[in-house]
């Protein structure tokens, strides 16, 4: 009897090797590493804090909106800027957040779906990231008048794929606690991260310095002073209502039902090569 | 009253009053009369609306004939200018003040005839002589066609010498065709006959029959083959146009693209259906594309595998593979998308594709041996993803597959085990599943 015509089989990875970026002239710096896969564990999510007494009309709730590391680790090694487009009915909606860590915080009385547009360091990608986020300021189950201590907390975890990504890229973010790099092939010699690491150092340091200019005249509130320290959110204000996502459990879900479906396809199988044995 | 006091205290209304209300409303909505011209039932089928356009006169419907007007019916002859011989027929004739009608008989515009074309012994001669027919066999021939009006099957039967349909058509009309071309005063004359312009050609006529007739002949089997052949090609062409599209750009991708499409050109020959080479190129294709972004969520990623995966199958198929995801208990979308859980999700929706599928083949196997050949007609598909859509009368539907897959763990063992004992296996019934 010919083989089941329903098969589908899984697509194989292809070998890993370097290969010439096609259009670039042959620069080092800008050589593919193929078959090796960057990706960027994060969390997109929004904290939304009731007022309390001080609630007024329009101004019901203090909200943050972030793009954070699944492990709270330094999302600047990778994200140039954030660009969170707010609804229209904000004072110059589009936002810019041009160094880690990746928040914006404001204050208002409704929910909306905010846009978020990543920008990544030119060696990684010239192009940039769309996503979206709906902000939440209400808890799905109403349970009583809000707490203003207690927040509603709205995150959903994502990676950001970089794959056949550059040479000079993957040598500067291998071994980054906030990147996740696949199985490099055997004898692969990166360049050090030399030159292009310092480049972008001194881009980090202007923008820093830039911040710190800002900021020091105004209120310096906890986190345009946080900003200048460092860029992981580890000690974040906030850090503390972080959701913690580990897919263990879907892992385990997932394989326990693959292991139940090949064992129904495999009855199946048995139950049609008895029904052909019949004679018709 | 008792009854109406009793009601009172509980508040419902009382009969008679609510009766009165109603009557109250019903004739003001059967006030308006029905039209004249329309008999009731018809006005009721439209709703009790009177149609926006007639689309009869209404006074034509009941019509009778002017008063001033003698109408009589005669038994008359009848001269038709259809027949050329003198047979004198009579028929009823409506005579309105005694004047009868005019004109031919309404029938005889019907009898049309064949313009079959007159040749002269020198024309013969000079034109239309021919090896392989005689001269009193063309007579003949022509004799015929004048008289059966060109109905080639008629005049094949009875031809005196026996010659197939094909050469007797050839035959006129090739001296049909001589004969213009000699009588033509110019050649643009001929140029907008319709036998000028589409020539018989015998062989073709010879090749088209024998072709109707296969298809005629063909078994429900072979369509159903044929078909599915047809489909596979269509798929074919189509993930070849969009590997081809996905690979354009992008040079390291194109390489991948290189080595997938030349393996899947390979195993076609060999198997009639082999969707999984196509599912493979689908998902290489997806694959190149996802590269020549350079940088994407993991979550648009899978997204864009499973429509790859989904791409082959209906959109039934594709509701019933997340009704038994969602039976089973996973995440459409996997809350945690990592690397392997997508990896590992994509590959159980391949699983419950192929699981369906095998159900679908089991119950179309069953349904095919049950029922007698002629009487499953009915219900027999043509094309693969027909197959879907036929089975869904059946209760192996995707409301509750883990439940029947739990049914079948019974009589499934019965009937495996007895098959090595006795000689001939047992006949699952319907009644098994």
């Amino acid at each position: 009897m010919e083989d089941s015509p329903v098969e589908i089989l899984s697509a194989s990875t292809p070998k890993p090797r370097i290969g010439i970026d096609g259009g670039d002239d042959n620069k080092n710096w800008r050589r593919r590493v193929n078959g090796v896969e960057v990706s960027v564990p994060i969390v997109c999510g929004s904290i939304a804090f009731f007022r309390g007494k001080k609630a007024k009309e329009y101004r019901t709730h203090n909200w943050t909106v972030y793009v954070r590391g699944a492990t709270n680790e330094d999302l600047g090694v990778v994200i140039r800027k954030v660009i969170f487009h707010l609804h229209p009915s904000f004072k110059s909606p589009t936002r810019v957040v041009d160094s880690p860590p990746f928040t914006l915080s404001e204050c208002g009385w409704g929910e909306f779906k905010i846009d978020i547009t990543i920008f990544f360091h030119a060696d990684a990608c010239e192009r940039k990231l769309e996503l979206s986020h709906l902000l939440k300021l209400n808890p799905e189950i109403y349970s009583g008048p809000q707490s203003p201590n207690v927040p509603v907390v709205t995150e959903s975890y994502n990676e950001i794929v970089f794959p056949d990504p550059f040479e000079c890229f993957l040598s500067r973010v291998n071994n980054h606690p906030a990147v996740h790099v696949s199985k490099l092939p055997e004898g692969l010699n990166l360049p050090p991260p030399g030159a292009f690491l310092l480049l972008s150092l001194l881009n980090h340091l202007l923008l820093l310095v830039h911040d710190f200019h800002c900021n020091v005249a105004g209120d310096a509130d906890d986190e345009s002073y946080y900003k200048m320290k460092k860029g992981d959110t580890k000690d974040y204000p906030l850090s503390h209502w972080f959701l913690k996502f580990s897919d263990a459990d879907e892992l385990f879900k997932l394989t326990a039902t693959r292991q139940k479906v090949q064992a129904d396809i495999a009855k199946l199988k048995r139950q049609l090569v008895m029904v052909d044995a019949q004679p018709e | 009253m008792g009854g109406t006091d009793a009601k009172d205290i509980l508040g419902l209304p009382k009969t008679p009053l609510s009766l009165t209300q109603e009557k109250k409303s019903r004739p003001q909505k059967e006030s308006h009369r029905k039209p004249d011209g329309i008999s009731r039932e018809v006005y009721a089928l439209t709703g009790g609306v009177a149609p926006l356009m007639p689309s009869i006169d209404v006074t034509h419907l009941k019509r009778r004939p002017p008063p001033d007007e003698k109408v009589a019916w005669q038994w008359l002859p009848v001269k038709s200018s259809a027949r050329n011989d003198d047979l004198q027929l009579f028929h009823w004739v409506r005579v309105v003040n005694d004047v009868p009608p005019s004109g031919d008989y309404s029938f005889a515009k019907y009898n049309k005839s064949v313009d079959v074309l007159k040749y002269t012994d020198d024309e013969y001669e000079n034109h239309l002589t021919d090896p392989v027919w005689s001269k009193e066999e063309t007579d003949q021939l022509f004799e015929y066609c004048e008289r059966f009006d060109l109905r080639f099957t008629v005049i094949a039967d009875r031809f005196p010498l026996s010659r197939t349909v094909e050469e007797l058509k050839d035959r006129y009309y090739s001296v049909t065709r001589s004969l213009l071309r000699a009588r033509a005063q110019s050649p643009s004359d001929l140029a907008n006959h319709p036998l000028m312009k589409e020539p018989y050609d015998m062989t073709r006529d010879r090749e088209r029959k024998r072709a109707l007739s296969m298809v005629l002949s063909q078994s429900r089997h072979q369509e159903k083959k044929d078909a599915e052949i047809l489909a596979e090609a269509k798929r074919i062409t189509e993930m070849r146009l969009a590997a081809r599209r996905a690979a354009e750009p992008d040079v390291p991708a194109n390489e991948n693209i290189g080595s997938v499409s030349p393996s899947s050109n390979s195993q076609l020959p060999a198997t009639a259906v082999a969707p999984s080479t196509l599912t493979m190129a689908d998902y290489a294709s997806t694959l190149a594309s996802l590269r020549m972004l350079h940088v994407y969520l993991r979550t648009y990623g899978l997204e864009q595998m499973v429509q790859a995966a989904s791409s082959a199958v209906g959109l039934r198929t594709i509701k019933r593979v997340e009704q038994t995801l969602q039976d089973l208990g996973v995440n459409l979308k996997p809350k945690v998308p990592t690397k392997t859980v997508c990896d590992e999700h994509l590959e159980l929706r391949k699983e419950i594709l192929t699981l369906l599928n095998l159900q679908k083949q089991l119950q179309y196997k069953e349904s095919e041996g049950s029922s007698h050949r002629e009487g499953a007609y009915a219900s027999m598909p043509d094309t693969p993803k027909d197959r879907v859509f036929a089975s869904e009368p059946f209760s192996f539907g995707a409301e509750r597959p883990i439940k029947k897959e739990q049914k079948r763990k019974g009589p499934g063992r019965q009937s495996d085990t007895p098959s090595p004992a006795h000689k001939r296996p047992r006949k699952l019934k319907a009644s098994d599943l």
